[in-house]
């Protein structure tokens, strides 16, 4: 009986995340088809609709939590998290900084 | 005496919770791997947005991005999480013939995304679009193929598993090593949202 009821709350879950990831990438898609917004708008958006997308897939398909999962888990995805912050935020930081640089020198 | 201590139920819990612990810490290995694995695609991604505008006097990306592909390669990828995630649940409710049909659908769904982006990579290749045209090309090949390669990686996995069902069932083992392709393979989709949103649609804006 229990395991019945797990098992339908399980495609419950599958079919509520998959309904959510349609929706969210049917958006973005939607939206540069129709070329519906300028650039400077249209990629915020579709940065912020890919990192809920993202969180969408780690809830409904990974079945990760905040605090369901095991703190090792926490630990080594928060760790990955400051990892990937410094390393591509940094490279993106300084090569900018540099091509600005080397454009006002080549001017 | 092997009869009567394997008979004794506190020896058997005992052998169940040293069981359900090696399950649990290569579950956390494999979970360390993924995230390793995270870091490397973080930095691929970066890569690509420092050479974005470097095409060398070559194509860019308006030119050789085909949106309707890549909505067709993200709808195969997406349509392939679901029936994976079917195959868990059938092979958590131990039913083996299920489990089987659901790794063949998702199997084909991953293979049809793999041919996809094949016809793409050749397409942009005859067109003199290689990775080797450009620091764009070559950041881009790097990116989506690293995707690819490991999306090819994730069938033969498939592959392996949906014969150790058939033959060997579904036992712990077997179920430990399915939760753990289950990671993998999700994580490849979450990779693809990042491709999509990062690469094709800003490149065709």
């Amino acid at each position: 009986m229990t395991s019945a009821s797990n098992t339908q709350n399980g495609y419950r879950a599958y079919l509520v995340g998959f309904a959510l990831a349609v929706v969210l990438t049917a958006i973005p898609f939607g939206l540069v088809f129709a070329k519906a917004l300028p650039f400077g708008m249209l990629f915020p958006l579709i940065v912020v609709l890919a990192v809920v997308q993202m969180l969408v897939h780690l809830r409904y398909f990974l079945h990760l939590g905040l605090r369901s999962s095991p703190w090792e888990v926490r630990l080594s995805g928060g760790l990955a998290a400051i990892m990937i912050l410094i390393m591509a935020l940094g490279t993106l930081w300084v090569m900018t900084d540099l091509d600005i640089r080397m454009m006002t020198m080549g001017m | 005496m092997t009869a009567t201590t394997k008979n004794d139920p506190e020896i058997a819990a005992l052998f169940e919770a040293a069981e359900h612990e090696a399950i649990e810490e290569k579950s956390l290995g494999f979970w360390t791997y993924l995230m390793s694995d995270a870091v490397i695609f973080s930095l691929l991604f970066a890569t690509y947005a420092v050479m974005y505008t470097r095409t060398a006097g070559g194509p860019a990306a308006q030119d050789v991005f085909d949106l309707p592909h890549t909505a067709w390669e993200t709808a195969l990828l997406l349509f392939s999480s679901i029936t994976f995630g079917f195959a868990s649940l059938s092979a958590a409710e131990e039913d083996k013939s299920r489990t089987l049909m659901w790794l063949g659908v998702t199997f084909l769904f991953g293979l049809g995304f793999v041919t996809m982006e094949l016809v793409e990579f050749s397409g942009m290749i005859a067109e003199g679009a290689g990775p080797d045209r450009s620091g764009f090309l070559s950041s881009f090949f790097t990116l989506v193929g690293t995707h690819g390669l490991h999306v090819s990686s994730g069938l033969i996995w498939i592959a392996i598993m949906a014969l150790q069902v058939s033959r060997k069932g579904l036992g712990a083992a077997v179920q430990s090593r399915l939760h753990r392709l289950g990671l993998f393979w999700h994580f490849l989709d979450i990779i693809w949202i990042g491709i999509f949103s990062f690469v094709y649609l800003p490149g065709v804006m």
